[in-house]
């Protein structure tokens, strides 16, 4: 191993002034040496460390960045987090009601990280006899290597951004899912990763192979008490030839956590996802979400819900990439923001020249409870094909005044009313979600936002 | 004893506009009242601010329901007070729907007299919503659509008078609940209303035309003219209305 302390102390000195993580090779290869890395992973980590660090932190000039901005973050104490590989001072306990099953009242396996640790990771035997592989990301380096190198990084690039390769680089914890061709996993899967350090980096990969069909929640979360935290994470998404994914994201990071995500999923000839996201946490959020339709007739929906409060920042930029015939991409997103909370989406449609037979729609609407509130809604299409049909639509609106007196003319209180405006403006979302469990954690995280 | 409105010397003012110059008015549980006039003469407005919209200003008067000073209170507790309006113009409430909200308006109802209450258990909610919207011969998809989003005129005004009927006020306004009825609706909605008159019911019937008053005949007819009542009589006023019109009002008033 390197030595740390001298490597540090120089680029310590040099770069501090600069917004970025100050850490070297020799932390890099701390961690993979903590993490007790297989060796291609460990080389892949520190090939990802060489692109991170010949990327520029994102500002306000990158186009993606303009409404976002990080120029506050405090990076040199995430720094030192990550040099001291220090978890958060009194760290809480993963929260009960993250454990429940969220679909249907049997599990078929369940994985809860907190921090590195793994705590419970089951998966049922149906599912294991017929090779499903569902297990963290350190077990998914060391014992699977071979079929997971063959999936990790291979969506989302190293490259796609300056928090991609600091997952890459840095990652310590994540979910590997796989599901054999032609295998049905009947029973849903759910995993919680509950970050509790002051530096967090995660990896998940779903794959799931011709023919085959999953269920999968996946809570991202962390306690809204003590410091300030950071995630970079990335979402590697693999659906193949008429195989079938239900894939549920849920993010309740706590209040001071700054969020970055690069999600990215390819879908096969025939096959199907139904990509539903829900956001209530964080401090700030910047998530790239791609959808890449990439075999003919391929259907992806995507599905998103938010709801911010106080000072959040949640900012969503999605793709819908048709890459071939036939297909057929459906977009939602809708938020509601009190307080002087503030969302972005940016959301593009590409239809690639010969898809065509393609229909892409798209729509974000905003329900603003503050004066203080903003939203900002930037749709897009590019369309090189000429036989397509697509639509965009966003929308930013107030609470309005009439449907409150409205309600409250039929004898309903005011704190009622404003809540059955924010049902009914939620209600298209909640119907696009197939499961009653993942429903009315929503509606109980709307219930605790209004109040 | 029975429930009395009571306007006195009402006046009300819209974005600082004098629209009510003192208005009185006594609606009595059993009754059924007509209120006619010119467009524009604030016959709305008179509503509204029975109602307790937030827009419109009291300047001067009072309204006392129950004897009790109904200025004091919000639009939500006058409701539940037993006053109840059709609006002119319903607006659309989009994701809520038509037994999803007369369900939460029943149980504020419910949860403000006893805190305690769990709310109507959800088959005698649904039997009740059934048969009030067979009584007023609507279509029981009607439960399952969202709040006027997307409603005809007519559909609009017979979802009000389903409120009416679920929620069973001591006086109701119907403010031009007869206006974009076609003739078979019209008659729909007033024998529903009539089968809701009687001793328990007071009725203020905001109206143009003559022909929803030979459904729901008025003991009282009032006309309203430039925010005051200026003229009050029987059933016969609304006839003279509808064959002369508002000319010798105005020119006896103007
Ligand atoms: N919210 C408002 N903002 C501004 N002006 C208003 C408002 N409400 C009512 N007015 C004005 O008050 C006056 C009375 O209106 P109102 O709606 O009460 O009349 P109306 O008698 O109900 O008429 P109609 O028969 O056409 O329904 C009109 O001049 C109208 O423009
Ligand atoms: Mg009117």
């Amino acid at each position: 191993m390197a030595n740390k302390d001298a490597g540090n102390g120089v680029v310590r000195g040099r770069r501090s002034s600069v917004a970025d993580l100050h850490v070297d090779e020799s932390d890099i290869l701390n961690i993979s040496d903590i993490m007790g890395d297989a060796g291609w992973y460990a080389k892949d980590r520190m090939e990802a460390f060489k692109v991170y660090k010949d990327t520029p932190m994102p500002s306000l000039e990158d186009e993606a960045w303009r409404r976002t901005d990080i120029s506050g973050v405090d990076w040199e104490k995430f720094s030192k987090a990550i040099r001291d590989d220090k978890d958060i001072d009194n760290m809480a306990e993963v929260p009960e009601y993250l454990l429940n099953p969220l679909v249907g009242d049997r599990q078929g396996g369940q994985i809860v990280v907190s921090g590195r640790k793994v705590l419970q990771s089951s998966l049922a035997d149906e599912a294991s006899s017929k090779g499903v592989i569902f297990t963290d990301f350190v077990s998914a380096t060391q014992n699977h290597g071979e079929l997971f190198s063959g999936y990790v990084s291979k969506l989302v690039s190293i490259a796609d951004g300056k928090h991609a390769s600091m997952a890459g680089a840095m990652v310590d914890q994540g979910i590997f899912v796989y599901v054999p061709a032609g295998i049905q996993v009947e029973m849903p899967l759910h995993s919680v990763l509950w970050l509790n350090r002051i530096a967090n980096f995660t990896r998940v990969v779903i794959a799931v192979e011709k023919g085959g069909s999953l269920t999968y929640v996946h809570e991202i979360s962390s306690s809204d008490e003590g410091s300030e935290q950071l995630h970079a994470g990335t979402v590697e998404v693999f659906v193949g030839d008429n195989a079938e994914l239900k894939f549920v994201e849920m993010q309740s990071l706590g209040e001071n956590c700054y969020h970055f995500s690069h999600e990215k999923s390819q879908v096969g000839r025939d096959a199907r996802l139904d990509w539903v996201f829900s956001a209530i946490g964080s401090k700030l959020t910047k998530s790239f979400l791609d959808l890449d339709l990439v075999g003919n007739g391929a259907w992806g929906r995507m599905s998103g819900f938010y709801f911010a409060a106080g000072k959040q920042h949640m900012d969503h930029d999605t793709q819908q990439n048709h890459r071939a015939e036939g297909q057929t991409s459906d977009l939602l997103f809708k938020g509601a923001l009190r307080d002087g909370s503030r969302s972005v989406w940016q959301g593009m449609i590409n239809v690639e020249p010969g898809a065509q037979k393609t229909d892409g729609f798209q729509a974000n609407r905003n329900l603003l409870l503050a004066k203080e509130a903003r939203a900002d809604s930037i749709p897009g299409l590019e369309i090189q094909a000429d036989d397509v049909r697509c639509t965009h639509a966003a929308t930013i609106s107030k609470l309005e005044e009439e449907h409150l007196f409205y309600l409250m003319s039929r004898g309903i209180h005011l704190e009622e009313a404003r809540k059955v405006v924010v049902d009914g403006f939620f209600d298209p979302i909640m119907e696009r979600i197939p499961f009653e469990g993942v429903r009315e954690r929503l509606k109980s995280s709307v219930v605790d936002k209004m109040a | 004893m029975s429930a009395v409105l009571e306007i006195r010397n009402l006046h009300v003012s819209v974005e600082d506009t004098d629209i009510l110059r003192g208005v009185d008015l006594t609606v009595k549980q059993g009754e059924i009242h007509a209120l006619m006039g010119p467009n524009g003469s604030g016959k709305s407005t008179l509503a509204h601010a029975l109602m307790g919209h937030p827009n419109y200003e009291i300047t001067d008067g009072e309204v006392v329901f129950k004897g009790e000073d109904m200025l004091e209170l919000g639009p939500d507790e006058r409701s539940r007070k037993g006053l109840f309006l059709a609006f002119q113009y319903p607006v659309a409430i989009p994701g809520v729907t038509v037994a999803n909200f007369l369900r939460t308006a029943i149980n504020s109802r419910r949860k403000a007299e006893d805190s305690e209450d769990k709310g109507i258990p959800i088959p005698e909610f649904r039997k009740l919503l059934k048969d009030k919207m067979s009584s007023l011969d609507m279509s029981h998809d009607v439960a399952g659509r969202y709040l006027n989003d997307g409603f005809s005129g007519g559909e609009k005004k017979r979802a009000e008078i389903l409120q009416l009927a679920t929620l069973e006020p001591d006086v109701a306004v119907l403010d031009e609940t007869d206006s974009g009825l076609d003739i078979d609706a019209l008659k729909i909605v007033a024998e529903g209303v009539n089968k809701l008159v009687g001793p328990g019911l007071g009725v203020l019937v905001i109206t143009h035309y003559q022909r929803l008053l030979s459904y729901i005949v008025p003991e009282h007819v009032h006309v309203m003219y430039e925010g005051k009542i200026v003229e009050s009589g029987g059933p016969d006023l609304a006839l003279k209305l509808e064959e002369l019109g508002y000319e010798w009002i105005r020119s006896a008033h103007s």
